[in-house]
């Protein structure tokens, strides 16, 4: 067994008397797909702000590769190698679709700079290119992010993501408001990711989730209540009372 | 802005530039900003209007890097306005430093400001951040007002007239307004150069992120509160710069440049021009100081003409009048 990427310990978040988190004890190996599932306000969401940052944990520690991560600030999290996607597509819409990877990119390269000129860095035109051609969004480069179709958008948002070159890469409901072609092809695109990268989901397709995770994480109430293999969660008997029995998609 | 180190050229080009004419205006802005600078003594009715526009325009230029590009309102501009301005006079007056030290202590101490009053409000969002901006600056008016041994209070600040000043070797009567406008033009010039590079440059990248997405851009690795501040820092260095110009200019510095009234008005300017273009600004100025001085010829109430000029745009085109002229320029 690998030393594992990103180890999470007894990991709780209280927004004041409300407990979305409590007690979460997991850690996630190198090149694995985990999905995080679980019914509305299961904490899903709330895991995930802690995992990027977005949040502090109230309890507990998370250490990537060995660091402990507790008082990081979020714009850190990407240059130790975490980065995200959000469940609401989140782009720079006003910006063009090649600008906004490239934007992305700058973060690594020059952030406080104001004497160079940015189209004088050629080497981070380049990395946008290869993570538009990556999610297959080349011939958009230059259209105005907005006006592009919703799966356009969401694949524009895991290139900005990707272009950071994260050992983690977070998927917050990836497909989430996606038709049956474009699941399709957002599926594929995680699979052709998974290669080489280390990635957790939060889905609520089920059908998607079986196919493509290595492992899946049940949380309930914030608590972790089950954590196995795609088989081993079909078959756990309380996954299937809380969760499972619910979704129509899930047959 | 040729991109020819780009291994794309015409297509990144294509990407980031509109075609045609705006893009061919956006290559050549400083140009053709201090082009139109230095034709504006002789196209608009008096030499001291053509002051007020460079100063004021200067004004919005500063105001427009934090408001248009950063996407922060800010209401509190007239404190680093009003600190280059005091700061020269008294350099000048007080301290009998000679006139290019007192706009360079101008300028630094409008920054330093800036910087103050920035890391006191940059944690605020939206109204809350407009506030704070409005409360700390009315908070340098009074202290200015209280402080009447060094500012004159009330009255202003008086006592520090440049009449010649020493540019580069050659004498140049200060009180002559051709030559006085001209020389004034050369910080702007400068501060416009500056403002292009800074808008041209990785960091006014990240300030749009910013103002696009605040949450994304701090996802994609960016400390935003401390670009936040440096950008409102260097807007207030160019505010500050046209302080020092106009305390040159007035030879005095009414109490009234620190009242938030200047603030609101550098914000109008801003809009009416178009905030988030470079040119803008200066059209802004321009046009309400034209208004001011055309409608006020004939009705004191001139404020209720260019107020509901002012509605009229925010209304109808909030892009402003340039920015409404690139825009239909560029077909969108």
């Amino acid at each position: 067994m690998n030393a594992p990427l990103l180890a999470v310990e007894n990991v709780g978040r209280r927004f004041g008397g409300f407990v979305a988190l409590e007690g979460v004890t997991a850690s996630f190996e190198p090149n694995k797909v985990t999905a995080i599932i679980g019914p509305n306000g299961a904490g899903k969401s709330t895991f995930f702000n802690v995992l990027s940052g977005v949040l502090p944990p109230s309890t507990g520690s998370i250490r990537f590769k060995g660091q402990d991560l507790t008082g990081t600030p979020q714009h850190r999290f990407v240059h130790l190698g975490i980065a995200r996607s959000y469940q609401i597509t989140n782009i720079f819409p006003d910006l063009s679709v090649h600008e906004n990877v490239r934007v992305a990119a700058q973060a690594f390269r020059a952030r406080y700079d104001i004497w160079t000129d940015r189209s004088r860095l050629p080497e981070l035109d380049d990395k946008a290119d290869a993570a538009l051609a990556a999610v297959g969004l080349s011939q958009q480069r230059g259209a105005t992010a907005k006006f592009l179709a919703h799966g356009q958008q969401r694949a524009l948002e895991i290139a900005i993501a990707l272009v950071a070159e994260p050992e983690l890469l977070l998927l917050d409901e990836p497909t989430a408001g996606m038709g049956p072609e474009e699941t399709k092809d957002m599926v594929a695109l995680i699979e052709k990711l998974a290669a080489d990268r280390t990635i957790l989901l939060v889905e609520h397709k089920m059908k998607m989730i079986l196919g493509l995770s290595d492992r899946i994480l049940v949380l309930h109430h914030g608590r972790l209540i089950a954590d196995g293999t795609p088989q081993h969660i079909q078959a756990d008997s309380e996954v299937r009372r809380v969760y499972l029995g619910q979704n129509d998609g899930y047959a | 802005m040729t991109s020819q180190s780009s291994p794309l050229p015409v297509m990144a080009a294509a990407a980031a530039r509109p075609a045609g004419l705006v893009a061919t205006l956006t290559a050549w802005r400083v140009p053709l900003t201090i082009l139109a600078l230095c034709l504006l003594p002789w196209v608009l009715p008096s030499k001291a209007l053509a002051v007020n526009v460079l100063i004021y325009g200067l004004i919005a230029v500063g105001y427009n890097l934090l408001f248009g590009y950063t996407g922060l309102l800010s209401f509190g501009h007239a404190a680093f306005f009003g600190a280059g301005a005091y700061a020269t006079g008294i350099a000048i007056g007080q301290f009998g430093l000679p006139w290019f030290v007192a706009v360079a202590l101008g300028v630094v101490f409008g920054g330093a400001l800036a910087v103050v009053i920035g890391l006191l409000s940059i944690r605020t969002r939206g109204i809350y951040f407009s506030m704070v901006t409005l409360a700390l600056s009315q908070l340098v008016y009074y202290a200015a007002l209280q402080a009447s041994s060094w500012t004159g209070g009330e009255n202003g600040l008086r006592g520090f007239t440049v009449a010649k000043i020493s540019l580069f070797g050659v004498a140049v009567d200060f009180l002559n307004p051709v030559a006085k406008y001209y020389v004034l033009m050369i910080f702007a010039a400068l501060a416009l150069w500056l403002v292009s590079r800074i808008l041209n440059s990785p960091f006014g990248a990240a300030i749009e992120a910013i103002r696009e997405n605040e949450t994304r851009a701090r996802a994609c690795g960016y400390d935003v509160e401390r670009t936040k501040l440096l950008s409102f820092t260097l807007s207030g260095l160019i505010c500050a710069l046209a302080g020092t110009m106009s305390a040159l200019h007035l030879a005095i510095v009414p109490l009234d440049t620190l009242h938030y009234h200047t603030s609101g008005m550098i914000v109008m300017m801003t809009l009416l021009g178009g905030a988030g273009s470079f040119f803008g600004p200066f059209v802004g100025a321009l046009a309400f100081l034209l208004m001011e001085d055309v409608i006020s010829l004939w009705t004191s109430h001139w404020q209720i003409v260019v107020g509901s000029v002012f509605i009229l745009f925010v209304l109808f085109l909030p892009k402003g009048i340039w920015g409404t002229a690139l825009s239909w320029r560029a077909g969108r």
